[in-house]
């Protein structure tokens, strides 16, 4: 079937980069010295390598299924975690731990994370739902800036405690510190996306509307909220270990949504597949450019993210939403153009 | 469905001011009136989008808000002008969303008929596998109505199933609505601006002015030179073409 065809493709791609990772690194190692039996090298691959890889997936299916539930919760396609103030907010919780809890573990700051992400993602959205934009385009203007004032609250207050240094570990996204026991947080990511899986049709009801949720029954505020709540538990928990990774969010979920559609059932598992590359790829790009150093994947997410992202603004303006056609021929016919004409009111 | 002094205020300014009339089932009723004259409002409190502020409706035997949300979208399907999709969903899609009422995630059989039936019943089958931003708008309101098919509601409301449709398409929105009381024995509740489309199609004219009811009753009741001019404030002449009153006004 053509639908499954595009999931097995990214499914087979990520294995093999998958594979192909655990034995890239400062160390050199190869799959004959493991089966060899070299205890130092395996000692390496269980602690560090693997812990890595199974991070970096997490992070890239989380962060990319987060954004997919946003883009569809608030039907906007510029709503992500990093321009809703879901990271932002999260790094604040995690400075109100390092500031309150100077001794905290891992757990108690990514409660407060937790914490601190949904209640700045859950502010956001209430906002956004007040104020009712005519531009979609304002929507996520208005959450970068959000995001700026909490980013701006935080660095301000790291600087009066001087925490600078210890926060900057959170600021920016990078995998060098992921090590076996210190990073376990991320698997809360699997579950959660498997819940959002679970919910996925709630939440495509809810994206089209409150009142199309009514019609089918569907409580739409309950619904929009713990959709939210779950995005924002996901992106903290990705925060919490890795630090900030931004586009992802953004853009996988709009190119998946380009060939699979917005039925999140049928594009979830392609989205996280996507992201779960995206940031693999990154990430051994960064570590092959200074080899045997390594460049934090928010750099190279950053530069290859926003070059992506001029492109998908670009491909937007010319082509509006049309849908790329995996397999076939685009058929071209009565498709009239789409525009969303306001009616009068009674 | 019966309706009881029911109110709405907006900002102090009431826009619904003591409606009360019952519909009667399996028939076609249109709202219709002036810009403002409470029409989607009072459609939008008795689809229980909208609440009101007093007035009861009674709904199948029991007062409207005790009903729980799941058991009246099985009973009860509403379409407002604000569904204008902007999501990717293919046509089959949205109609799924039709049985979720019912079946919620988990489709059974039946409920893949029931939606087969549905696409059929609009021939949408040559398009239910593309993408609603790929069709034209009439397609795109005939998907809906495919939709609320599927969700099988003895009470079907459409708020100006017509609007920003050309003449074609407005006049085969008309035709449907007139086969789902026929064929389907649903009873169908309008708004519409068109004067004509109400009286050629439905079988009772709810007309409204400054937030009361003007007249109700059958067309033939309600659509003369008089209630016209009265209720839209222009004159009207009345036509009697293929049996129905048709009016002209200038």
């Amino acid at each position: 079937m053509k639908s499954v065809r595009s999931t097995l493709v990214l499914l087979a791609v990520l294995g093999v980069l998958s594979v192909w990772s655990l034995f890239v690194g400062a160390i050199d190692m190869t799959p004959s010295q493991l089966l060899a039996g070299d205890l130092h090298r395996w000692e390496i691959f269980l602690a560090s390598r693997l812990p890595r890889l199974l991070a970096i997936l997490c992070t890239g299916v989380g962060m990319s299924v987060a954004g997919l539930m946003m883009q569809q919760l608030c039907s906007n396609k510029f709503v992500s975690p990093t321009t809703g103030a879901t990271i932002s907010s999260a790094q604040f919780g995690i400075l109100l731990a390092l500031l309150f809890l100077p001794n905290s573990t891992l757990w108690s700051r990514a409660l407060f994370a937790f914490g601190a992400a949904i209640l700045g993602t859950w502010v956001f959205v209430w906002f956004i739902q007040r104020i009712r934009f005519q531009d979609a385009v304002m929507v996520p203007l208005v959450g970068v800036m959000f995001g700026n004032v909490i980013g701006g609250v935080t660095s301000y207050l790291a600087y009066q405690y001087e925490m600078t240094q210890a926060l900057s570990t959170w600021l920016v996204g990078h995998f060098s510190l992921v090590l076996k026991g210190r990073y376990e947080i991320v698997w809360l990511t699997v579950p959660l996306v498997v819940l959002a899986f679970l919910f996925a049709n709630h939440f495509n009801i809810v994206g089209l509307g409150r009142d199309f949720s009514k019609n089918l029954g569907v409580p739409y505020n309950v619904v929009l909220f713990l959709g939210l709540t779950i995005a924002a538990m996901i992106t903290a928990s990705v925060v919490v270990v890795v630090g900030s990774i931004s586009y992802i969010g953004l853009i996988v979920p709009n190119i998946v949504t380009m060939y699979k559609g917005d039925k999140i059932r049928g594009t979830l598992v392609d989205t996280a597949l996507f992201g779960a590359i995206f940031v693999l790829g990154c990430d051994m790009i960064g570590r092959a450019v200074i080899h045997p150093y390594e460049l934090p994947i928010e750099l190279i997410v950053g530069v290859l993210g926003s070059l992506i992202f001029v492109g998908l603004l670009f491909y937007r303006l010319k082509y509006g939403r049309k849908s790329i056609r995996l397999g076939r021929a685009p058929e071209t016919g009565c498709a009239a153009p789409v525009a969303a004409v306001e009616g009068g009111e009674g | 469905m019966q309706i009881q002094k029911l109110s709405k205020q907006y900002d102090g300014k009431t826009v619904v001011d003591g409606v009360s009339f019952s519909i009667p089932k399996g028939k076609v009723i249109s709202l219709i009136g002036p810009n403002g004259a409470g029409k989607s409002t009072v459609m939008g409190m008795i689809s229980r989008l909208i609440a009101q502020d007093s007035g009861l409706i009674h709904f199948e035997g029991k007062e409207m808000g005790k009903w729980k949300s799941r058991e009246l979208s099985k009973r009860l399907a509403i379409l407002t002008q604000s569904n204008h999709i902007q999501m990717k969903l293919t046509v089959r899609e949205l109609v799924t969303f039709g049985r979720f009422p019912y079946s919620g995630n988990r489709l059974t059989r039946e409920d893949q008929e029931i939606i087969d039936r549905a696409i059929r019943y609009m021939e949408l089958e040559t398009f239910e596998d593309r993408f609603l931003d790929e069709l034209s708008g009439g397609q795109r309101q005939r998907a809906l109505i495919a939709m609320v098919i599927a969700q099988d509601t003895e009470y079907v409301l459409l708020d100006e199933p017509t609007n920003n449709l050309d003449i074609y398409h407005a006049t085969n929105m008309m035709k449907t609505v007139r086969r789902l009381c026929d064929e389907l024995g649903k009873t169908v509740i309008l708004v519409l601006h068109e004067i004509n489309y109400a009286a050629f199609y439905s079988d009772y004219i709810c007309a409204f002015k400054d937030g009361k009811i003007a007249k109700f009753g059958t067309v033939e009741e309600v659509i003369t030179k008089e209630n016209l001019s009265e209720i839209y404030q222009v004159d009207f002449e009345i036509l009697n073409i293929a049996g129905k009153p048709l009016s002209i006004y200038y």
